[in-house]
């Protein structure tokens, strides 16, 4: 069976624990996560989680199967990569010299990154896009000298009229 | 009308339709135990010798009867005294409420005195958990652990009340009824007919249950399957009792320690029809040439999970077994059934799993003759508990079982010490007898429990299988570890009968079959706790019909 990257969207109820619940079962389980990103939705009552993971479809089955059976787990999806808007948030601190100042504002033009802040030693970027974009943004920085960075994880919402919704009450 | 916390926690137990609780007192619980002694005259307490036997009570008591349980426990030790108890009732999908106190919110996170975070720990073996911060939500809270315990494949759930939520104060309004679970999922009608035409063609059909069809209280739905399609029946350890043992068509357990007609004729079968079944590493569903497989089960998670089935269906066993029995022909399957006697011939060749007759050797008792001589004197309504062990699957492969629920063993688990706190609970729950086998290892860890047996006048005969080794690993050290003993041999000095006396019960020692019917025709007519301890050789084995590499698992 094919192994490859899946990306689901999985809307949970706001209650504390409820991050635990998820991230325990892929634990518990021996399921690994690629990244994991949680935050509010349009009703208070009710958190956005999107999870990336490596699987094949029997892996992605058990792991559906599983978050469903979660009290606290009201819908879950898989988003179909070719349907889905994916995003990710890049920040990255480079250090500042007047040698590479030029060569760096250049890349950042050019992936439509933006300094967010500047120093005479070091400035941050700011960069958003998808997973291979921000990938080859940070192998271009690498040569002038990668301070700190961090990364958001993806978001991911489909294109369309299709919602992920919090209908289905258990 | 505005109680206390506390208070809310007991009306709304009795408002669910709970009649009796297990547990144990502390500091953060008190108020809860003030509000238990104040209502006792409508619900009761009954208090065991520790936390993990109040848990298998509770688990015993749901098992016994189909209702939910509940124990109760202090914040700390008390919970996590708890833990074995609820994976216990997890890992067999008993519906359990647990019910633990907490240190007040304000010194929740400080490592305060007995303060453990029991959502935590108990995260991993729960349905679900709950906290309750609100006492506003106390109630509500209540009322969902009980839904959630009890809906579809029931499970354990635990709620943590915080000792400041105990004692405010908050209106509450009682419901005139308990919770109903959620509405059940039904077999999808497509489904049913894919796995009615695989049916239909099927010459070597071979039905193999588990717990689904007790809980499901499906048992007549199941054989009338059977009849109809002309198929044997194998079961899982959990699904012992579903059946009547001397029912033709059922070959035994299946599995590890399983029959060997029953193992054989589903290596055999080109149908497996698995009903209420999670196909547990236990069973014997590994090999690469298996037979096509039609599994149903009512938690969807189960499905394709350890064993890819090649028509799988969510649903009510029950439901499903009464619309799926209509859509198949009547069968008759000559030759298979023929086999069926064939391997049961060998398999009594083979093994003496059936054989009564053998008689003491030198001044002990077989396994077979103390199931024998005590399921002779016993009553089909007695509840048969085990611990966990050798003596566990002894009683599995032979007890002669007649009525669903009346077989009470940690099967997911295998948790050594559930025996006792479950003979409890189930006889509390029941006002009927209990039966438990145990072995000298296992009563060793909950043999405590004989104060609480005692002093709720249990009636309560305990059968210890007692040959002085931990027989269940020896035996494996004996097949696969040449014979090196290492921690097996207890070589403990235990007078049992002596331990029942102090612990203000009866008891006895039977070295042959004569003396053990005569002890056991006084402990049945006791009609409390009698604890009889049975010489049984070290050098007695299991049976297991799979190879001993694949046995040892």
């Amino acid at each position: 069976m094919e192994y490859k990257q899946y990306v689901i969207g999985v809307i949970v109820s706001n209650v504390s624990g409820v991050l635990s619940r998820v991230s325990g079962m892929f634990t518990r389980r021996g399921f690994n996560i690629d990244c994991l990103t949680v935050g509010e939705t349009e009703s208070a009552g009710f958190s956005r989680i999107t999870v990336a993971f490596h699987g094949d479809n029997d892996i992605r089955d058990k792991i559906l199967k599983q978050l469903e059976k979660l009290h606290d787990v009201k819908e879950v999806e898989v988003l179909d990569p070719n349907d889905t808007v994916i995003r990710e948030l890049l920040l990255i601190k480079i250090r500042n010299s007047p040698a590479t100042r030029q060569d760096i504002m250049t890349a950042v033009e050019i992936f439509r990154s933006k300094i967010v802040d500047y120093s005479p030693t070091a400035l941050i970027c700011e960069l958003t896009g998808e997973t291979s974009k921000i990938d080859a943004f940070i192998e271009l920085m690498k040569p002038y000298g990668i301070m700190e960075m961090c990364r958001t994880g993806i978001v991911a919402i489909e294109r369309g009229d299709n919602c992920l919704k919090t209908i289905k009450v258990k | 009308m505005r109680i206390t916390g506390a208070k809310i926690v007991v009306e709304t137990l009795i408002e669910q339709g709970c009649e009796t609780v297990f547990g144990f007192p502390g500091g953060q619980v008190i108020d809860l135990f003030d509000e238990l002694y104040l209502s006792s005259d409508r619900i009761k307490h009954i208090l065991t010798a520790h936390e993990q036997g109040a848990a298998h009570a509770a688990d015993g008591f749901a098992r016994a009867t189909g209702k939910v349980g509940v124990c109760i426990a202090t914040s700390g030790p008390g919970a996590t005294n708890l833990v074995t108890g609820i994976a216990t009732a997890y890992l067999d999908s008993v519906p359990v409420v647990a019910i633990t106190g907490n240190v007040p919110c304000s010194l929740i996170g400080r490592d305060s005195f007995q303060e453990v975070d029991i959502l935590g720990v108990t995260m991993p073996v729960t349905k679900h958990n709950f906290i309750v911060k609100d006492i506003r939500e106390l109630a509500d809270t209540l009322r969902a652990a009980f839904k959630i315990a009890k809906s579809g494949r029931p499970g354990p759930v635990l709620i943590d009340i915080p000792k400041d939520v105990q004692t405010a104060k908050w209106d509450f309004e009682p419901r005139p009824d308990p919770v109903r679970p959620y509405p059940l999922t039904f077999a999808s009608e497509n489904k049913l007919r894919r796995a009615a035409e695989l049916i239909n063609t099927a010459e070597k059909p071979y039905i193999y249950f588990g717990g689904g069809i007790v809980a499901g209280k499906a048992s007549k739905e199941l054989l009338a399957l059977a009849d109809k399609i002309d198929a044997p029946l194998g079961s899982s350890l959990m699904g012992l009792s579903a059946v009547p043992f001397d029912c033709p068509r059922f070959l035994g357990m299946n599995g590890r320690h399983g029959h060997y007609a029953s193992f054989a004729a589903q290596t055999e079968a080109d149908l497996v029809i698995a009903l209420g079944v999670r196909f547990s590493d236990r069973s014997a569903f590994d090999g690469d040439s298996r037979p096509r497989i039609i599994h149903i089960d009512i938690d969807n998670a189960e499905l394709d999970k350890n064993v890819t089935a090649d028509l799988s269906i969510e649903g009510d066993i029950k439901d499903a077994l009464y619309r799926l029995t209509p859509m198949l022909g009547e069968r008759r399957h000559p030759e298979w059934s023929a086999r069926i006697e064939e391997l049961r011939d060998e398999e009594r060749r083979k093994y003496d799993l059936a054989d009564r007759g053998r008689g003491s050797i030198d001044g002990k008792l077989s396994p077979h003759d103390i199931i024998g001589v005590i399921s002779s004197l016993a009553s089909e309504d007695d509840i048969i508990v085990t611990d966990v062990g050798q003596h566990q699957m002894w009683t599995a492969q032979l007890y002669p079982l007649s009525k669903p629920r009346t077989f009470l063993t940690s099967g997911g688990l295998g948790t050594m010490g559930y025996g006792m706190g479950a003979a409890i609970g189930a006889s509390a729950a029941t006002g009927r007898r209990a039966v438990l086998f145990t072995g000298d290892g296992s009563f060793g860890m909950d043999l405590n429990e004989l104060a609480t047996s005692v002093a709720q006048g249990t009636p309560l005969v305990v059968v210890i299988m007692n040959n002085g080794v931990l027989g269940m690993v020896r035996q494996i050290q004996t097949q696969l570890y040449d014979k090196h003993y290492s921690a097996t041999t207890l070589g403990r000095q235990t007078d049992f009968v002596k331990v029942a006396e102090a612990f203000g019960a009866k008891g006895g020692r039977a070295a042959n079959t004569d003396e053990l019917r005569a002890l056991a025709e006084e402990a049945f007519a006791y009609g409390g706790t009698f604890v009889i301890d049975c010489a049984v050789d070290c050098d007695e084995i299991v049976q297991s019909p799979l190879s001993d590499d694949m046995g040892s698992r």
